[in-house]
């Protein structure tokens, strides 16, 4: 029934498609989904992606900057030449599809075990870091006069609701205190340069190829803030998958990283880079956290919900090896 | 006093048995989630096996820091409170030790194959 719809909808917009086909949902809870299908056209079937909150969900939860947000960025992304896909079109009420938009789907690979250790990605493997920096970079770099509107972050803020998240759990962890503690004694205080932040720009989100990266997704977390934070995030030992000594995804070096982001004229603050490292580090272990709480009071009653509050851990040792590592 | 087989060696034999019969007839997301589970019921063979010991050797670490007795999880709460209020920290003597020995016996039962506590386990 969604391809009838998705059919309706895209020869509303594009000229000589007859319908769609293939329509499976790939990913998404209630609130969103996203869903892959092919426009067929007389030239060619034409790969797509819908990105949508389905009729009835419109508000976008929390932190989410909205899909409307996410279109204009991606879009941005694109027109300055970033590795984006193309957004083909942006959910009406007529679609009756819900809200959220349609983009051109783009081939390659997002799970990180595999980019870490596939043949096809040997060659992309040495490249990534630096071709990272300058993405990231880019990101930062967007028109500031285009951009939509977006919540406002600071490492300040980020310390406050990471805490009141931790202890709406009730579960006392030591590591996260001290984690807490820390960040709080050297939190930089404001930005002196606020910009566009990804928000979530690490392995999952990112689309590779043999050839590198071609396409950064999943804007739902940007924001308005300290752009040391998406270097810093991509560095949490949790997206290194094993490859624990090389700290950019599992792929590269700090260097590297450092070295394509300052190749576009903008500056690196490794100090503040590592703030956001450790910062990065118990907001991942307290969002398993979170996982856990949710699982516990459903609906999601799920294994993969429940096992993932058990990596919370995994976080507490890379803390202890942030904060208080062992000599020798 | 529980008749036998125990727990531990109920809970080895169902997963031996998904590992070994069942996986090999098990397509696509079916089949991640069933590694999902298999993952699930190792760790808890793996809590029945160390946390006794383990929890025991923390309690005692525990009240000797805090000079207090209580449940674990009132251990944790107190430790957790003063390190929030700074009373202690990294400097105190035996915290470091007791959270780092704390967490490498979360992460035997947790996720013995994660990078980083394999890395420190060598470094012991």
């Amino acid at each position: 029934m969604i391809e009838d719809q998705l059919g309706r909808c895209v020869a509303s917009w594009y000229r000589g498609a007859t319908g769609v086909t293939g329509a499976a949902k790939l990913s998404g809870g209630a609130s969103q989904e996203t869903w892959t299908f092919d426009i067929v056209h007389p030239d060619g079937n034409i790969g797509a992606i819908l990105r949508r909150a389905p009729p009835g969900y419109g508000a976008s939860p929390g932190r989410a900057a909205g899909l409307d947000a996410e279109a204009t960025l991606m879009q941005l992304a694109y027109d300055a030449g970033l590795p984006s896909p193309r957004v083909m079109h942006v959910l009406t009420p007529a679609d009756e599809l819900g809200t959220g938009f349609i983009m051109q789907r783009i081939e390659g690979e997002t799970i990180a075990r595999k980019i870490l250790r596939d043949e096809q990605f040997a060659a992309a493997r040495p490249i990534l870091a630096r071709q990272l920096g300058r993405v990231i970079a880019g990101i930062h770099s967007l028109p500031a006069e285009k951009l939509p509107k977006l919540r406002e972050m600071s490492a300040t803020k980020e310390i406050a609701d990471l805490e009141r998240e931790y202890r709406s759990f009730g579960w006392p962890r030591p590591v996260f205190e001290l984690a807490l503690r820390w960040l709080r004694a050297r939190d930089p205080g404001p930005s002196k340069e606020v910009t566009l932040v990804h928000g979530d720009f690490r392995h999952g989100n990112l689309i590779i190829g043999p050839d590198g990266v071609r396409a950064v997704l999943d804007w739902e977390l940007a924001h308005f803030g300290d752009p040391m934070e998406d270097l810093g995030w991509i560095c949490v030992n949790s997206w290194r998958f094993g490859e624990i000594d090389k700290p950019v995804g599992g792929f590269g070096a700090r260097e590297d990283l450092f070295a394509g982001y300052e190749e576009t004229g903008r500056k690196v603050d490794a100090d503040r880079v590592m703030f956001w490292e450790v910062m990065g580090t118990l907001r991942w272990g307290i969002m398993c956290c979170g996982m856990m709480q949710r699982f516990r009071k459903g609906p999601d009653h799920s294994m993969e919900r429940a096992m993932i509050g058990r990596r919370s851990s995994e976080t507490e040792i890379d803390l202890l090896r942030l904060l208080a590592p062992r000599v020798g | 006093m529980q008749d036998e087989p125990t727990p531990t060696e109920l809970i080895k034999a169902v997963a031996d048995f998904l590992r070994t019969e069942i996986t090999p007839q098990i397509k696509g997301h079916n089949a991640f989630k069933l590694r999902v589970g298999i993952n699930a019921l190792d760790l808890v063979t793996r809590q029945l096996t160390l946390a006794e010991e383990s929890d025991a050797a923390e309690a005692g670490r525990l009240k000797q820091l805090l000079g207090a007795d209580g449940s674990l999880v009132e251990l944790n709460r107190a430790l957790s409170e003063k390190i929030a209020k700074g009373e202690v920290d990294l400097q105190t003597p035996g915290l470091a030790e007791h959270l780092w020995q704390t967490t490498m016996d979360k992460l035997a039962v947790d996720q013995p194959n994660y990078g980083s506590y394999r890395r420190e386990l060598g470094k012991k």
